[in-house]
């Protein structure tokens, strides 16, 4: 879209949508957010992205192809459960570990693994189609 | 938040306490196994020589994991895992009887069979459009679909099963797959919601969606009326994902359009899926539901069995030949489900793995047969008896096996059926079997006469074997298959006892609860006595 405003703003504006998302998805588990609406958060500041300087230099910034980002996304969702397996619970049981970085306990659990992996397909699945959709809009 | 200050809790009354054996993993072995493959076949989307080998390698794990399956079942009997520790009917658990675990090994069989196939099939194109992640998600939604034990996860599967599906149809982006794909997403959707709606009846009317506690809670409900509205609803709904008449015209619309392949692992296994919903909710969940609905069922068999055959006869392209003949299919396993005694529901189980074996094998044929003859058009093939002889024994064999003929697989469970149904005087719906079968027979007899026997046209040039790429590796595939199809009808005992087995737990859901729940007072008492 041939707007200075709009070219000017659209790089910041994806920078603090991108980095908004990853908040929204690490608060999701007890508080409203998650890997759903985090992946959309993310998705949109792609698409924005991609309205404002063209679709090639999104595809550059991203460097893999956005399925297989998706891809990525449902590898991570499937081997998120297989933890249980050697913990003697059934699939899909959440795992937690609590350690303690730089005086800071983190929580961590399998269900932020399938979490992030939510995150990434609805990520690369919607900017797929973003990206298509506004490729064509070019033609 | 000082974890002491909690009141404290006994986890057993939520999770489920005991740790699963290492063997019952194998429940969830085809869903993680299909998911990662399919993942690791996404990530290397645009790397189309290396993406077949890890494709390849998913349908073998599978292949062996629903094996392992099989075997642990009928070793030690119902196999249940509660998703994520949480105690059914909270937790979504898998179960497998013994009905679920042999579909999902003959689906593990077809799968692998069809994937194989494809590696020859699929062009680059193809394979970067997604032919294997496609695959994998369809047979791993179609696998979990057997073994699920919650109503609304199997809507979940069938919806996976769907989307792969929609996309494997339409790989190619021909104008008459894209008219057969509309076709089949609509009629699935429809169904896909009746579907969704029962659902939706049953939580409203039993607050669960938990198939062994819907079965609880339905065997004590006096009132008829409501669950009967429900049953009916779930058999309006899978009867049109089975392709049982009247609902069956989606099939023949897009069946033919796809790859070989595709064709053959879809008449394998989605219609089947719908017989299986079709068992496990009129059998298990609503058993009294299904003898006031028993009538109904039997004449939508036989009319599905019989319009099937006449359709079959009536086409003169050899894919829509046989899409017609699985219509026919599904109403002779509907017959069982309509007589619903041992002895039918044991021909049923056996038809379902016999035609998902023979349906594949038919599809593949008919891919080599076309490509070699150079065409699907009944009345321009011929003279491959001169060309590839073999291939004509290989046709026969599966000719006589759908038919219903000895000495192939087909023969013993129609024998059962045909039984049953004389058993209880329903000498109407014997004798649609038996004349279906007759119709089958000329009707594939005509496919074989034609692109075999007749002397080749002479403006078509037919190519032998060894010039067709999809016969080098589709030859041992069909001959894997058709040996299947000829052990089972020469030493049938095993088979018999298997699908004895799945009657008897079909007839007495009793085991399907226990299994989830633990023995109640009552079945201990009944086990006693």
């Amino acid at each position: 879209m041939r707007t200075l405003i709009f070219r000017a703003t659209a790089p910041y504006l994806t920078a603090l949508m991108l980095l908004y998302s990853i908040f929204v998805l690490l608060r999701g588990h007890n508080e409203p957010g998650g890997g759903f609406i985090g992946g959309l958060i993310a998705a949109s500041a792609l698409a924005i992205y991609g309205i404002a300087c063209g679709v090639s230099p999104v595809r550059r910034a991203i460097r893999y192809h956005p399925m297989a980002i998706s891809g990525f996304g449902l590898f991570l969702g499937a081997i998120a459960g297989v933890f249980s397996l050697f913990a003697g619970v059934p699939y899909m049981t959440g795992l937690w570990v609590y350690p303690t970085v730089f005086g800071v306990e983190l929580k961590l659990s399998t269900t932020l693994i399938f979490d992030i992996g939510v995150y990434l397909v609805v990520l690369g699945a919607i900017t797929s189609i973003a990206l298509a959709l506004e490729e064509k809009e070019r033609d | 938040m000082a974890a002491a200050e909690r009141p404290v809790i006994d986890p057993a009354d939520a999770f489920v306490m005991e740790a699963p054996a290492l063997a019952d993993w194998l429940i969830v072995a085809p869903l993680v196994i299909g998911f990662i493959f399919a993942a690791l076949c996404l990530m290397t989307r645009k790397d189309t020589a290396r993406q077949p080998v890890i494709a390849i390698a998913g349908l073998v794990l599978i292949f062996l994991s629903v094996a392992g399956l099989f075997v642990h079942v009928l070793v030690n009997g119902t196999v249940v895992m509660a998703m994520g520790r949480w105690l059914p009917p909270f937790g979504i658990a898998f179960v497998a009887d013994t009905l679920g675990a042999a579909m999902a090994l003959v689906s593990g069989i077809v799968g692998l069979a069809t994937g194989i196939y494809a590696l020859r099939e699929a062009d680059n194109t193809e394979r970067r459009y997604g032919f294997y992640p496609f695959l994998l998600m369809m047979l791993s939604g179609v696998i979990c679909a057997f073994l699920t034990g919650d109503i609304f996860n199997l809507y979940v599967w069938f919806e996976v099963l769907l989307l792969g599906s929609f996309g494997l149809l339409i790989l190619g982006s021909r104008r008459d797959q894209l008219d057969g794909a509309t076709k089949y997403a609509f009629l699935n959707l429809i169904a896909t919601t009746l579907f969704l709606i029962a659902v939706a009846y049953v939580y409203g009317l039993f607050g669960t969606l938990n198939m062994a506690d819907i079965a609880r809670k339905a065997a004590v409900m006096d009132e008829v009326g409501p669950r009967l509205t429900i049953a009916a609803l779930f058999f309006f709904a899978f009867a049109m994902k089975a392709a049982a008449f009247p609902l069956n015209f989606w099939l023949p619309a897009s069946y033919h359009t796809p790859r070989l392949a595709v064709g053959a692992i879809f008449a394998g296994l989605l219609t089947k899926v719908g017989v299986y919903a079709l068992l496990r909710i009129l059998l298990t969940i609503f058993p009294a539901d299904r003898d006031d609905l028993a009538v109904a069922i039997a004449v939508v068999a036989a009319a599905s069995m019989l319009l099937g055959a006449i359709g079959a006869l009536a086409q003169t392209d050899m894919r829509r030949v046989l899409g017609y003949l699985v219509i026919s299919g599904i109403g002779i396993m509907l017959a069982g489900l309509a007589l619903g005694s041992a002895t039918g529901l044991s021909g049923t189980a056996f038809y379902t793995a016999h035609s998902m074996v023979v349906m594949t094998a038919l599809y593949l044929l008919v891919g080599i047969v076309g490509a070699a003859a150079g065409t699907f058009d009944l009345h321009r093939a011929g003279g491959l008896y001169a060309t590839a002889p073999w291939l004509a024994v290989v046709a026969l064999i599966l000719a006589f096996s759908v038919s219903g003929l000895p000495p192939f697989s087909g023969l013993w469970p129609k024998i059962f059926l045909v039984k049953a149904s004389i058993d209880v005087g329903a000498w109407w719906l014997a004798a649609a079997i038996l004349v279906s079968g007759f119709l089958t027979t000329i009707a594939i007899v005509r496919l074989f006469a034609f692109a075999f026997w007749r002397p080749a046209n002479p403006d078509m040039r037919s190519l032998s074997l060894a010039e067709v790429p999809v016969a080098r590796l589709g030859v041992p595939v069909l001959a894997g298959l058709c040996g299947l199809t000829v052990f089972a009808g020469l030493y049938p005992e095993p088979f018999i006892q298997v699908s004895d087995r799945i009657a008897f737990e079909l007839m007495n859901p009793a085991g399907y609860i226990d299994a989830v729940y633990g023995p109640t007072p009552a079945a201990t008492e009944g086990a006693v006595q």
